[in-house]
């Protein structure tokens, strides 16, 4: 049997089975070999199956051999192949980042379930990129959710359980509003295989009942993305949860989330359908500008660092939207790039709060007073990681808002184009406020320097350097998310 | 060597200069000497591509192309070189008049001031260097971060806040208003290259042009074009050095570049000369040069007055730009030299009187010629550059000043120039006459100040002579300026 053949699956399935591992094997440490390992695999088969699509253009694997409509199909296109690698490579940076700072952070008895919750997130995620069946992403959503929430519910500050339990009621009402949706386009369809709803919608597309499916997709969609204003659970999720999952959460889930609305929009009721008979690009359009500007006004006022990257990534997920709003060829560049870049981005920056955290408890601005001479590397790949943020030229964060304004400019949408650069500004304070207190202020107490393990550094700075390179180099990024913008273009207009 | 090898040591001496001056930080002599030693080479370097220059081949070189079609390359044009040419001899000066000013005046965190200097020279020498858009907004940015630990160099509230806003008003423009012209250029033209003749369409709507000129001009936050100055009063509470070498040339000047440099190669200066919002933006420019006079002229302390009267002459060279003739581009562009020079001296004898009599307003001058002779001269000189009277540098950019203001058939504007020199006249002149001829309050006023630390009082004579030697050999300096267009 060739393996390679089977990795649509394998992919799914290695952390599937991972997880239960880690409960098994009980002890901390080998549970995060397992992880490490299964990240690691996970990361190598999205690159063999980015290598596989240079040759076709769609895998479809048929699940134990049923053919698809009728058996459960996993299907990756190039835009699945960017997900996947991001979700790979994410991983194996977090969980390479985890083995210092979970033993620091979660109590010891609860550590191999970290990691186990850890994969059941990352099998959720994975399942849900693959997946060419919509019902089975309903059922990945809620594996990832589920654990999701037990993982925010770990982070050693109280309020954590708080903010774990109004995310769950939020996702939950997020999940059934998904599964309604499903239901409703099931009863007119008679299918949930993507593929084939997509031919299948058309006919009935004028039916209330589909319009109400879109409307309950598009609304259980944008709350897990944190679409404004469905963002209510985002930021204390962010801010309270262990650091390793801060990190994980705001380069994977709503990325996630995301991808899977624009297929839902583009895949599967089409780009004209969907932005275009209904006014649903509008909508993105003036979400995702408020939300840009919201997002980075409140992140501008709060005294928690990690609160403050929350609100940013808010903004963040709004210039996807709008980017997405604009229906255009350019605008789906933007947006997939952003989503690549982005995923980059918030992820150091939240891994330099991992290890400001390891030496503090939490994140707290007053804290940082004096961090620039104490710990001079992390700090380092913070500013990075916020000039970044900024869109200043060199780094990844440049070349999403080039293609950004390119969009908005090739559509003439002239006050968006000036409203995204006034958003630049706004992360210009939000980021120095940060590199004021830590490179101006004196620091209020003395703590004893902490050697800070060489894992945690190394991955903070592994993705400190992917923020330079890719913003030097697109060559990667930009080819990958061109292919996905074709074929996603193929299908849906 | 070739020249692209001149190209990569122009940017590589700086920042090798920075790595020496960190390692070298617990030996405060030898550090001091690796900045010298730097900036003596990198103006060698400098000078040399200089004497084997030839316009008429450019020669580029790409580092990287992050994008299809947009790259971050180098080439080196006739104005480039008088910018890099100017910025570069002015470096080891004012790290000379650094030694002298920084010891005498007991600052902390020497290392990271020199190590800033040196990364700022690297952003200046990058965008001297730049041969399309987009690496000249990524030196321009760069020039703003790594000159901002300068400008809080003192760490108190009143520097963190003119940190504030120097960088709110400077990265504000830059990107809401630079960035979205560069990404507009790029819409209309295709490209970012800089070429001779410029790359827009003529055909292109002429409202639509004059908009994205009025973007440009605006979003070059560094030439201070009122209402967008706020920032270079503010930079002042840096040391002196800094205000002189970065925000009398280095910084300011990249402002006008940036905007002469699009005038230039982006626009073409025939296209500028038909817009009207080119005319508007003069006449702004010329209200700026009348209001920051009468600002300066009302203004006690003495740094601040030059900040005025710097932000005042920046605006010349935007005038010159904008009036969109190629005598307005020669004007401008020696300008950048002649005020360089000019402006430098004063600012080092601002911070000489500092370091030696501990006197910051003009009010408290009177009489202290007698005691710091050498210093006051160099002031009257250098006043005298500025306000463009024969026999100093300045004489010659403000002649061919008033000549592009009548090839433009501008009369309002050739007044407004008459009328400022004037005012000129008024608040800088009559400082060293003030020093030289006015009585002190009391006999021993004065007592005990002597002149400023011999390496400062070095620096002073150099840029001096400077601001004489501009005059007499102006030639190779209007070679290059008049090869530009």
């Amino acid at each position: 049997m060739d393996l390679s053949a089977q990795l649509p699956a394998l992919i799914v399935i290695a952390p599937l089975l991972a997880a239960p591992l880690c409960v098994l094997v009980g002890n901390p440490r080998l549970a995060w070999g397992v992880a490490l390992l299964t990240s690691v695999f996970c990361f190598a088969a999205a690159l063999g199956l980015l290598q596989m699509l240079q040759h076709v253009d769609v895998l479809s694997y048929s699940m134990g051999g049923w053919a698809p409509p009728l058996g459960i199909e996993l299907r990756i296109d190039a835009l699945g192949a960017l997900l996947l690698l991001l979700l790979g490579g994410s991983s194996v940076v977090v969980t390479l980042f985890a083995l210092r700072s979970v033993e620091h952070e979660v109590a010891l008895e609860r550590q191999a379930l970290f990691y186990t919750a850890l994969m059941l997130v990352l099998a959720g995620l994975i399942g849900i990129t693959v997946t060419g069946d919509i019902f089975n992403i309903f059922v990945f959503l809620e594996i990832s959710s589920l654990s999701t929430y037990a993982l925010i519910s770990l982070g050693r500050d109280r309020r954590a359980l708080f903010a774990s339990f109004r995310y769950l009621v939020m996702g939950t009402i997020g999940a059934t509003f998904i599964l309604i949706g499903i239901g409703f386009m099931y009863v007119m369809t008679g299918t949930l295989n993507l593929q084939d709803l997509a031919e299948r919608l058309p006919a009935v597309a004028d039916t209330r009942a589909i319009r109400a499916a879109f409307a309950f997709l598009t609304i259980g969609l944008g709350l897990k993305a944190a679409m404004f204003p469905l963002h209510i659970w985002l930021p204390n999720a962010y801010a309270y949860s262990p650091s390793v999952v801060s990190a994980f959460l705001a380069s994977t889930a709503t990325k996630v989330a995301i991808y899977v609305l624009v297929r839902v929009l583009l895949s599967l009721y089409g780009a004209h359908f969907s932005l275009g008979e209904l006014p649903f690009d509008k909508l993105l359009l003036v979400l995702g500008s408020v939300g840009i500007v919201a997002g980075s006004l409140v992140a501008i006022f709060q005294s928690n660092v990690k609160r403050m990257l929350a609100y940013s990534s808010i903004a963040q997920v709004g210039y996807i939207l709008l980017a997405i709003g604009l229906a255009s060829q350019p605008g789906f560049t933007a947006a997939l790039l952003h989503l690549f870049n982005h995923a980059i981005i918030k992820g150091s920056l939240f891994l330099a709060l991992g290890v400001v955290s390891f030496r503090f408890t939490g994140a707290k601005l007053a804290d940082m007073a004096g961090l620039g001479k104490t710990m001079p590397w992390t700090m380092a790949a913070f500013v990075v990681g916020g000039l970044s943020l900024i869109g200043v030229p060199a780094t990844a964060g440049f070349i999403s808002k080039w293609y950004l304004v390119i969009a908005l400019i090739d559509a003439s949408l002239w006050p968006l184009a000036i409203l995204v650069l006034f958003g630049s500004l706004l992360a210009v304070v939000y980021i120095g406020r940060v590199i004021e207190v830590a490179y101006y202020r004196q620091p209020a107490r003395d703590l004893p320097r902490k050697q800070i393990p060489i894992t945690m550094v190394g991955s903070l700075w592994l993705l400190t350097l992917g923020n330079v390179y890719f913003g030097l180099n697109t060559e990667f990024s930009l080819g990958l998310v061109s292919l996905a913008v074709s074929s996603l273009m193929g299908v849906g207009v | 060597m070739s020249i692209q090898a001149h190209y990569l040591l122009m940017l590589l001496i700086p920042l090798l200069t920075a790595a020496g001056v960190v390692s070298l930080r617990r030996y405060p002599n030898l550090r001091e000497a690796i900045t010298l030693l730097g900036g003596g080479l990198l103006f060698s370097v400098v000078a040399s591509l200089a004497a084997t220059f030839d316009p008429a081949q450019p020669v580029t070189m790409t580092l990287l192309q992050p994008m299809q079609g947009i790259s971050l390359a180098l080439r080196l044009e006739p104005l480039g070189l008088l910018f890099a040419l100017v910025a570069s001899f002015l470096w080891p000066v004012t790290s000379l008049y650094a030694i002298g000013y920084m010891r005498a005046h007991h600052e902390k965190n020497q290392t990271r001031f020199y190590t800033a200097f040196a990364v700022s020279i690297f952003a200046t020498m990058l965008i001297t260097l730049s041969a399309n858009l987009l690496t000249l907004f990524l030196a321009y940015e760069m020039l703003t971060l790594f000159t901002l630990p300068l400008v809080t160099h003192a760490g108190t509230k009143q520097a963190r806040r003119a940190g504030w806003v120097y960088l709110g008003i400077l990265m504000g423009t830059s990107i809401g208003f630079l960035l979205l012209a560069i990404v507009w250029t790029w819409a209309l033209a295709g490209t970012l290259e800089f070429t001779p003749g410029g790359i827009l369409n003529h055909e292109t709507d002429g409202a639509l042009l004059g908009a994205l000129l009025v973007l440009y001009v605006f979003g070059t936050g560094k030439a201070a074009l009122m209402p967008f100055h706020r920032w270079l009063p503010a930079a002042m509470v840096a040391p002196t050095p800094v205000s002189a070498l970065l925000h009398a040339v280095a910084v300011v000047k990249a402002g006008v570049f940036t905007i002469l440099k699009v005038v230039v190669y982006v626009f073409g200066v025939d296209l500028v000369g038909t817009l009207d919002s080119a005319y508007w933006l003069s006449l702004l420019a010329g209200f700026t040069i009348i209001s920051a006079s009468v600002v300066a002229m009302s203004l006690d302390n003495l740094k601040a007055r030059l900040a005025y009267s710097t932000i005042s002459q920046l605006s010349y060279i935007i005038l010159a730009a904008m009036l969109g003739v190629s005598s307005g581009i020669i004007a401008g562009s020696l300008h950048i030299a002649m005020h360089a020079f000019a402006k430098i001296t004063l600012f080092f004898c601002a911070g000489a009187i500092l370091v030696a009599a501990h006197k910051t307003r003009v009010s408290e001058l009177n009489g202290i010629g007698r005691s710091m002779p050498l210093t006051m001269t160099a002031f009257l000189i250098a006043a005298l550059s500025v306000v463009g009277l024969p026999p100093f540098g300045g004489s010659w950019s403000k002649w061919w000043l008033l000549q592009a203001t009548l090839d433009a058939h501008n009369s309002l504007l050739l007044l407004v120039l008459l009328v400022s020199s004037l005012l000129n006249l008024f608040y800088l002149v009559s400082i060293p006459l003030r020093a030289f001829f006015a009585a002190p309050a009391d006999e021993a006023y004065n007592q005990g100040v002597r002149e400023a630390p011999l390496p400062s009082l070095i620096a002073i004579i150099i840029t001096m002579t400077g601001c004489l030697l501009l005059f007499l050999l102006v030639e190779p300096l209007w070679n290059l300026a008049s090869g530009i267009v």
